[in-house]
């Protein structure tokens, strides 16, 4: 049986979730044995022309991007979004929240039509994703449980629990307890704490579990000493598009 | 050959971001040879506005996946400096083997992964693990024991946990240290010595071109300059950082998402060669005498020789990573908490060499502690205009060469900058219209 042939593909990113895989220097040569991987522009020159597995990483943020996502769907078997960019719109969404106009002019000002840009969209809002990795960056493990169950032909078991969950296990001080901001309570486990484990807070890197209840999260932080305004403003830097409807495409 | 050339190498490989290479020429005549940065912006300076100084090293590490460390290195500085933090020598000390770690890890994967292939002409460093095996696992060990040093020390090595503004919120285990000490001593030193070698071997594949230009770089007189500094030229001296807008002078050109830059002359060059044209005097003897063995001698004026500069800068960051290593575990670690308490507001300005080149971070704060402006200059932003001046100086000169050869020298030169598209947008593709 010829290997499953994968492939990498890059959109607006940090190209953080690649460059962690390239990270698994002990598991890399191992990996190598079971696919093909075909296409990988960061780190190879080869291109194909289908795969079983694409990885996505990134979001959708301009015209070209729209018309690449397709092309490569179109091509591919099964469609992995990688990373909360390409799950979510992760950080990048953080600029649908503003007026685009505004946003255009901050950077490129009076120049600010030479690039197409559209407000930053998950992969799922243009074409259609089979599996998730979330995450900012994306998990070494989650991502190695992924790829071996799709190898082995199985669905990957993804967690819908909260960090909190996860906290607990590692017998961590709990965060807010400290006095800090935490989004533990209400975000997707799958990190193993990493963050709490090191003195800092949850960032909402995940995303927010599927049956949030933003209402409570906010009392939750009003109660520890959070403005409602802090609270939700810090609830968007990962999640921007989870949280809000309207996204920017002009002037607001 | 004819006096006609195109080229297009839409999406060019093994670099970070996307950009394309584009050359036309028509009658003998150069009309067009530039390198296009196609990756859609980021707007990182816009979403900065309104978030707090807890919050701002979180989203810029998000800039970049491969320099994350060096972003939030920058991005924390420059927070200090206009809230007034100051830092403990122990602070200092973990954060330099970071940016070490992160130095050399980035100059690792550049070097062995992505040129080496050029100069063994396969397509990448896959079908290495079959032919040069020992090559490629030394590599691996020492990605993965920079890696370790970014993992123990800040929890991850990509977007790194508990490095904030006034220190650390979790101090390493002296244990964890001494590990991280003698496995650069054993292991680390052997596999860079190594690697060396098989650079040496291969120093006869580096095209050799020559464009003298501006080099600039952080440049500080107690040590070879990556952490702190000031901003040194190679034309005209030393500045302090406050004056990086009169020296970078960001321009928008409409082939590139990304802004280019320019000083005292059309283009200048930031990275390792321009770190060790700058600086070598400041690097370990044993590093200097490495790079006079690889055909590295200040001024270099040849860019592919950047690549030769990584590895020279793979040895010093490992040697002063154990006498950083040696210094902490013999004052002994404190457990102490990261010092938060504004004495100012204002605007702060601070620099860093991340392993691309030198890096700005400039953010105005209010009184609530809440960013009010906030600009980033990169480096491959910063080279982008010399790349695209090697490029006009050097497709005349290998004109006779034929087309898969200028289009292979052209893809090796743009890599030899590793460049960071991603962050640049804050890209790469060779096009030759014909």
């Amino acid at each position: 049986m010829s290997k499953p042939k994968v492939a990498f593909f890059d959109f607006t990113s940090c190209e953080g979730c690649q460059l962690n895989k390239l990270n698994f220097e002990n598991d890399l040569l191992d990996m190598l044995k079971l696919v093909d991987i075909v296409e990988f522009r960061e780190a190879m020159d080869n291109r194909a022309d289908e795969y079983d597995i694409a990885f996505i990483e990134g979001s959708i943020s301009s015209p070209t991007c729209v018309e690449r996502i397709h092309d490569i769907r179109r091509r591919t078997k099964i469609l992995v979004a990688l990373g909360q960019c390409a799950v979510s719109g992760g950080i990048n969404a953080m600029k649908n929240d503003q007026p685009s106009e505004w946003v255009r002019e901050t950077v490129y000002g009076e120049d600010k039509y030479l690039f197409p840009s559209l407000p930053a969209m998950p992969v799922s809002a243009v074409v259609k994703v089979d599996y998730e990795i979330r995450g900012c960056p994306m998990s070494p493990p989650e991502y190695l449980h992924v790829l071996k169950s799709l190898l082995l032909g199985r669905k990957p078991e993804l967690k819908d629990y909260a960090v909190c969950v996860e906290c607990k296990l590692k017998e961590n001080e709990c965060v807010l307890d400290k006095g800090m901001f935490c989004l533990g309570p209400v975000t997707r486990a799958g990190c193993e704490a990493i963050c709490p484990s090191f003195g800092q807070y949850c960032t909402g890197c995940r995303g927010p579990v599927s049956d949030l209840n933003k209402d409570g999260a906010v009392n939750m932080l009003k109660a520890h000493g959070f403005s409602e305004a802090e609270a939700i403003k810090r609830m968007k830097m990962f999640n921007t598009n989870d949280l809000e409807k309207t996204i920017s495409w002009g002037a607001k | 050959m004819s006096r006609d050339l195109s080229i297009d190498v839409h999406h060019i490989t093994r670099v970070e971001g996307h950009g394309n290479i584009v050359v036309d020429m028509k009658n003998g005549e150069l009309r067009k040879a530039q390198l296009d940065i196609v990756e859609p912006p980021r707007f990182f300076e816009a979403m900065m506005k309104g978030r707090s100084f807890h919050e701002a090293a979180i989203i810029t590490s998000r800039i970049c996946g491969i320099c994350s460390l060096g972003h939030q290195m920058t991005s924390l500085k420059a927070t200090e400096a206009a809230l007034g933090l100051e830092l403990s020598e122990q602070t200092i000390k973990l954060r330099k083997l970071l940016v070490h770690g992160s130095t050399f890890q980035s100059n690792v994967l550049h070097a062995l992964f992505l040129a080496t292939p050029d100069f063994l002409n396969v397509g990448s460093v896959f079908p290495l693990v079959e032919t040069h095996k020992e090559v490629v696992l030394a590599a691996l060990r020492l990605k993965r024991l920079a890696n370790e040093m970014g993992e123990i020390i800040s929890g991850r090595a990509v977007h790194p946990i508990s490095c904030v503004p006034g220190g650390f919120t979790q101090i390493p285990t002296e244990d964890k240290l001494k590990y991280l000490k003698e496995q650069l001593e054993t292991q680390g030193l052997k596999d860079v010595a190594f690697v060396a070698e098989v650079l040496k071997s291969l120093a006869g594949e580096i095209p050799v071109f020559k464009r003298e230009t501006e080099y600039i770089s952080v440049y500080s007189d107690e040590e070879y300059g990556l952490y702190d500094g000031q901003i040194c030229s190679s034309d005209s001296g030393l500045y302090p950082v406050e004056d990086y807008l009169s020296v970078t002078n960001e321009f928008v050109v409409a082939h590139s998402s990304s802004k280019h830059a320019r000083f005292n002359r059309s283009s200048y060059m930031v990275g390792a060669l321009a770190r060790f044209n700058n600086s070598h005097k400041l690097l370990k003897p044993e590093a200097r005498d490495l790079a006079a063995s690889l055909g590295l001698v200040a001024p270099n004026f040849n860019p592919y020789m950047i690549t030769v500069a990584q590895v020279v800068e793979v040895l010093h960051c490992v040697l002063d990573s154990i006498d950083l290593l040696d210094d902490l575990l013999t004052t002994g670690l404190k457990q102490e908490k990261p010092n938060q308490q504004p004495t100012k507001y204002g605007r702060g300005i601070a620099t860093t060499e991340v392993p691309r080149g030198i890096l700005f971070h400039d953010y105005t704060y209010n009184r609530q502690g809440i960013i009010e402006a906030a600009n980033c200059i990169i480096p491959t932003g910063q080279n982008l205009a010399n790349i695209d001046d090697d490029m006009k100086k050097l497709v005349p000169e290998i004109l006779d060469q034929g087309k898969d050869t200028i289009t292979k020298k052209l893809e090796m030169l743009v890599r030899a900058y590793d460049p960071c598209i991603s962050c640049s947008v804050h890209m790469l593709d060779v096009e030759f219209v014909e």
